[in-house]
C-alpha cells in the first residue's frame, strides 16, 4: 500500500537542489555534453519552479546498480543528474552520452517535478529517431520528435512542454 | 518488475481544486513504458550527500530555532514490507510560524534566522530514519479564498529504482485544515490519504526535550522476476 505522491510545491529549491546536481560528470571531463532545455506550461510560459532529474547508463551501456549485472563502472560518473529550473524555466545537465543497452537505443530517463504537478511526470531523452527502439516505435509518429534532443552548441537541447501544442510525450512507468 | 499502485493511490495530475494544475497537467494520455534496465535501476545515493547536522534541523545554526521541538522518525519500506536500507531521505519545511526560508515566500510571518528547514539522512540497515526538527506551522496561500495549507513536511525518497522515486508530504494528526486543502484531498482514496498522516509517538518522545511523530513511507513493491532472487540474496 504505497504512500501517495504530493507536489514539491513552490519552495522545492530550498530542499532539493545540490550544488553539484547538474554535473553528472565533473566539468572538463573528456566527451562531456551539456543538455539544456526549458520547461513550458500549457500557456507557453516557462516554469520557474520545476526540478529535472535524469538517470542513465554510462557510455558502455552499464548502470551503476546491483540489478545491472554487466558492470564494471566508471569512476566520476554519477549517472544521476538533478537541476532546478531558473527564473526563465531553464535547466542543464553535464553528462556523457549514454551507450545503447540490449534492445534499446541510447536514452536518458527523466523525471519532472514542479509546483502544480501532484505526481512527477516521466519522459525520455533520445539522441536520434531510431525506429528499431521499442519504446520510440510505440509512440505516435507525430509526437515522437518531442523525445529527440536537438543538437546545440556544446551538446543538445531538450525542451519539455507539460501541456498543449507539441506536448512532450510522457510515460506511465 | 515493480507493481503498479492501486487506483486512487496517487492524485490525478488534473486536479481542478488545486489551481496550479490547470496549465501544468499533460492533456495526452501517458504512453506505457515497459520496465527495462533503466527503470529497474536507479541512483543509490550514499554518505557523500550528507553534511554535519543534516538530520538535526535544530542544530544547523549557532542559536536554536523557535518552536516545538519534535523527533520525526519512521521506516522506508517497499510494497512487499521489506525495508529499504541505506537510502537517501530528504526533507524541507516551513518554520514554526509557517514561513519558508525562500525568497519567494513573502507572507507576513518572520523568517527564523536559526532555521533553514532543510534536512537529509540515510536509512539504516532496517530502513529506519530519524530527524530532529521543529513542528512546522500552517501557512496561507492564494489557491482559494482564505486558503491555508495544513502543517506538513516535504519528503523526497529514492528507493532502489527509478520506478520507486517518490516525493510526498507528511502531515500531522487531526489537523483541522485538512478539509479545505485541495492538495491533501487530491489523493482520491481516503485510506491512501491517511497514509500521509504521521502518528503521534509517545514512545519516542524525549522527556524535557522533544515530542515525537512516526511516519513510514511505502514504495512500490516487486513481483517475482529473475531479479527478485538477487535482492533476496543480499
Ligand atoms: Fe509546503
Amino acid at each position: 500500500m504505497s504512500t501517495p505522491s504530493q507536489t514539491v510545491g513552490p519552495f522545492l529549491s530550498i530542499g532539493l537542489p545540490w550544488a553539484d546536481g547538474p554535473t553528472v560528470v565533473p566539468e572538463g571531463t573528456p566527451g562531456a555534453i551539456r543538455i539544456v532545455g526549458t520547461v513550458f506550461d500549457g500557456a507557453g510560459q516557462p516554469v520557474p519552479d520545476a526540478l529535472i532529474e535524469t538517470w542513465q547508463a554510462d557510455p558502455d551501456g552499464h548502470f551503476d546498480h546491483p540489478d545491472d549485472p554487466s558492470g564494471p563502472l566508471r569512476k566520476e560518473f554519477r549517472a544521476f543528474g538533478r537541476c532546478p529550473t531558473d527564473d526563465d524555466g531553464n535547466y542543464w545537465i553535464l553528462t556523457l552520452l549514454p551507450g545503447a543497452i540490449p534492445g534499446q537505443a541510447p536514452h536518458i530517463d527523466v523525471s519532472v517535478f514542479a509546483r502544480g504537478l501532484l505526481h512527477r511526470v516521466v519522459t525520455r531523452i533520445y539522441f536520434a529517431d531510431d525506429p528499431s527502439d521499442p519504446v520510440l516505435s510505440s509512440v505516435d509518429p507525430g509526437r515522437r520528435r518531442t523525445l529527440i534532443a536537438q543538437p546545440a552548441d556544446d551538446g543538445y537541447r531538450f525542451d519539455i512542454r507539460l501541456q498543449g501544442d507539441n506536448e512532450t510525450v510522457f510515460f506511465d512507468v | 518488475m515493480y507493481l503498479r499502485d492501486a487506483p486512487g493511490t496517487h492524485p490525478p495530475l488534473d486536479s481542478p481544486g488545486y489551481k496550479s494544475t490547470k496549465l501544468r497537467h499533460p492533456l495526452q494520455r501517458p504512453v506505457l513504458l515497459p520496465q527495462k534496465l533503466t527503470e529497474i535501476t536507479g541512483p543509490l545515493l550514499g554518505e557523500g550527500r550528507l553534511g554535519a547536522n543534516d538530520n538535526d534541523l535544530t542544530a544547523q545554526h549557532a542559536g536554536e530555532p523557535q518552536g516545538q521541538r519534535i523527533i520525526v522518525h519512521g521506516r522506508l519500506l517497499d510494497g512487499n514490507g521489506r525495508p529499504v536500507p541505506n537510502s537517501l531521505v530528504e526533507i524541507w519545511q516551513a518554520n514554526a510560524g509557517g514561513r519558508y526560508n525562500h525568497v519567494r515566500d513573502r507572507w507576513p510571518s518572520p523568517v527564523d534566522p536559526n532555521f533553514d528547514g532543510v534536512g537529509r539522512t540515510l536509512t539504516d540497515a532496517e530502513g529506519r530514519y530519524t530527524f530532529t526538527t521543529i513542528k512546522p506551522g500552517a501557512y496561507p496561500w492564494q489557491n482559494h479564498d482564505n486558503a491555508w495549507r495544513p502543517a506538513h513536511i516535504h519528503f523526497s525518497v529514492f528507493g532502489r529504482s527509478f520506478t520507486q522515486r517518490l516525493v510526498t508530504q507528511m502531515y500531522f494528526p487531526d489537523d483541522p485544515l485538512f478539509d479545505q486543502d485541495p492538495i491533501f484531498n487530491s489523493v482520491p482514496d481516503p485510506k491512501a490519504r491517511a497514509r500521509m498522516i504521521s502518528s503521534f509517538d509517545w514512545s519516542r518522545t524525549v522527556p524535557n526535550w522533544a515530542l515525537a511523530y512516526s511516519f513510514d513511507i511505502v514504495l512500490r513493491g516487486r513481483d517475482a522476476t529473475p531479479f527478485e532472487q538477487e535482492v533476496d540474496d543480499e
